[in-house]
């Protein structure tokens, strides 16, 4: 039986056997979680169970409720001053994940090109490819911070390409942008006239300076279709919840998909979410002074067993290079899983310039960071 | 707060060591800020939370949590009076609080009888309480923020993107 070209042609991954090693192997000490160490507050998840006893059941609005589109617009509107129209401009996703797919499929037209700083979360090349697209891989590596720089988007932009498709803070390398640097990356986006997916599902933490969405950038709203969600912010992962901000007309095309494809997302994820805003930041804060903390200790110690490590300016993970040991990211994670029971992420899940490198998340207790890093440094000097 | 303080108080047994790694600070100026919230009594004492009713033969003491109505003395106000009784060891606690009484205590001892004992032979001869209420204390739920019961391990996948 055949299946879709497009889905077999979809890179297959040799880290799935080593996931399904991971998750089958008992009493690992696991860095490669990429979401929060905590449990959704209490109050969030006492909302969710409220609203199933009051019997929120049914579907919503394709755009999702209107309250929770409220309270989005509310809260981007406190926090970065952004202003959005609720109607128009705002689709309730299931996920970034979706919003990703969603808008990628609804500006895309055959050919078109999507550029994608690499190393980068590893649904970035498979949605463009999926939507007809083609993914460009701008590549970027430690030396510059694992970002891209202004020129580096000009000298890849082609007649066909159509969008930049950016994540920042990034998973895996926690490289973010100062205002400076995006505003220089907006001159060129404007210049091209590109379309800009900006993934920042990490904003919240960022450690040594304040996030800036690109949206809010002189002359940026009417091209940025801006992702964010719940899962990083309030350790909500599992409630699948997200949101699209943008252009009306990207909106509506996206939500003219959404409506086919998903439908709304669940009537309890979004009660939640509305609760997850009312509630605000400090339970984040709190934690986000706890990461600041940890990544001080992983940097220092992984650098002191020799294992090369730039801070990184946000989410929850560092990406030292592994280059030395003279093996693949792979087989590097592999030994380590099987002499020392560790789980870490290999690189080159993130793309073929990510090859050299793991990620190493420290979303993990303090001590299991300690326990963890301990059977590293054994590992490495046997 | 002070992140030091913060450190701490989530675990007092975390070394000046750890600290200094965490915080970016000497292990020197780290040992040093301790010694100065010590002596300023900023930290008062490093205890461990204890579930005593997991505990056989500590479980046999009681606690109870007094509500006292005290009439306020002449120049001193509320705290001589609180100071009176803050300082019987059965004392475990003591705040003056807002509402219809003054004091709230917590009092612990071997039984009920000794706390009973105890509330009726120091606390209400006292010639400026008023009057007293006992609420004994029949479960503990939560502590200091630390829930009591042991909770089970939430299941994670160990890997993930």
């Amino acid at each position: 039986m055949d299946i879709s070209k497009k889905v077999e042609k979809l890179k297959p991954s040799g880290i799935r056997v080593f996931f399904d090693l991971v998750l089958n192997m008992k009493d690992v000490i696991s860095l490669g979680v990429g979401e929060p160490d905590f449990v959704t507050p209490w109050r969030i998840r006492e909302k969710a169970v409220f609203s199933l006893e009051q019997g929120y059941t049914s579907y919503t609005s394709n755009k999702g409720m209107g309250d929770l589109r409220k309270s989005i617009v509310h809260f981007l509107n406190r926090r970065y001053k952004l202003n959005y129209d609720f109607e128009e401009e705002v689709l309730i996703t299931v996920g970034v994940s979706e919003g990703l797919d969603l808008a990628v499929r609804a500006i895309l037209n055959p050919l078109d090109q999507v550029l994608i700083p690499e190393p980068c979360y590893v649904s970035y090349g498979a949605v463009v490819e999926l939507a007809g697209g083609k993914s460009v891989f701008l590549k970027t590596n430690v030396n510059n911070g694992f970002k891209i720089s202004a020129q580096q988007i000009e000298k890849s932009c082609t007649k066909n390409t159509k969008a930049l498709l950016i994540n920042y803070p990034c998973n895996p390398t926690g490289a973010s942008y100062t205002k400076k640097e995006l505003q220089d990356i907006a001159r060129v986006v404007k210049k091209k006239d590109l379309i800009v997916i900006s993934d920042e599902v990490y904003d919240e933490l960022t450690y040594d300076f304040g996030h800036t969405p690109l949206s809010t950038l002189k002359d940026m709203k009417n091209r940025v279709v801006y992702l964010n969600g719940f899962s990083k912010t309030y350790a909500m992962t599992g409630f699948r919840l997200g949101w699209a901000c943008g252009p009306a007309k990207i909106i509506a095309a996206m939500t003219k998909i959404h409506q086919y494809t998903m439908l709304c997302a669940p009537i309890t994820s979004q009660m939640a979410g509305i609760e997850a805003l009312r509630a605000g930041l400090s339970d984040v804060m709190e934690m986000k002074k706890e990461y600041a903390r940890r990544r001080r200790f992983v940097v220092n110690r992984l650098n002191e067993m020799g294992l090369d490590c730039h801070t990184p300016d946000g989410a929850f993970y560092v990406f030292p290079c592994i280059s030395k040991f003279n093996k693949s990211s792979l087989d590097f994670a592999n030994d380590l899983l099987k002499k020392k029971k560790v789980a870490l992420v290999p690189g080159v899940a993130f793309g073929d310039c990510a090859e050299g490198h793991v990620r190493i998340s420290y979303a993990s207790s303090y001590e299991n960071l300690k326990e963890a890093l301990i059977r590293i440094e054994q590992y490495l000097s046997k | 707060m002070n992140e030091i303080l913060e450190i701490l108080a989530k675990d007092a047994r975390i070394s000046p060591e750890e600290i200094a790694k965490l915080t970016g600070q000497t292990v020197v100026s780290v040992k040093k800020e301790i010694k100065k919230f010590e002596k300023d009594g900023v930290i008062v004492n490093y205890k461990t939370v204890i579930n005593k009713d997991l505990i056989i033969d500590e479980s046999l003491f009681v606690r109870a949590l007094i509500e006292v109505s005290i009439t306020p003395k002449k120049d001193v106000g509320f705290d001589y009076i609180a100071e009176r009784i803050y300082n019987f060891p059965e004392v475990k606690s003591c705040y003056l609080v807002s509402g219809t009484y003054d004091l709230l205590v917590e009092v612990e001892g071997r039984s009920v009888q000794t706390v009973a004992g105890f509330v009726a032979s120091k606390l209400s001869a006292m010639p400026d309480v008023r009057g007293t209420t006992t609420h004994f204390l029949l479960k503990k739920y939560k502590e200091d923020g630390f829930i009591l019961k042991k909770r089970k391990q939430k299941q994670k996948l160990n890997i993930s993107y």
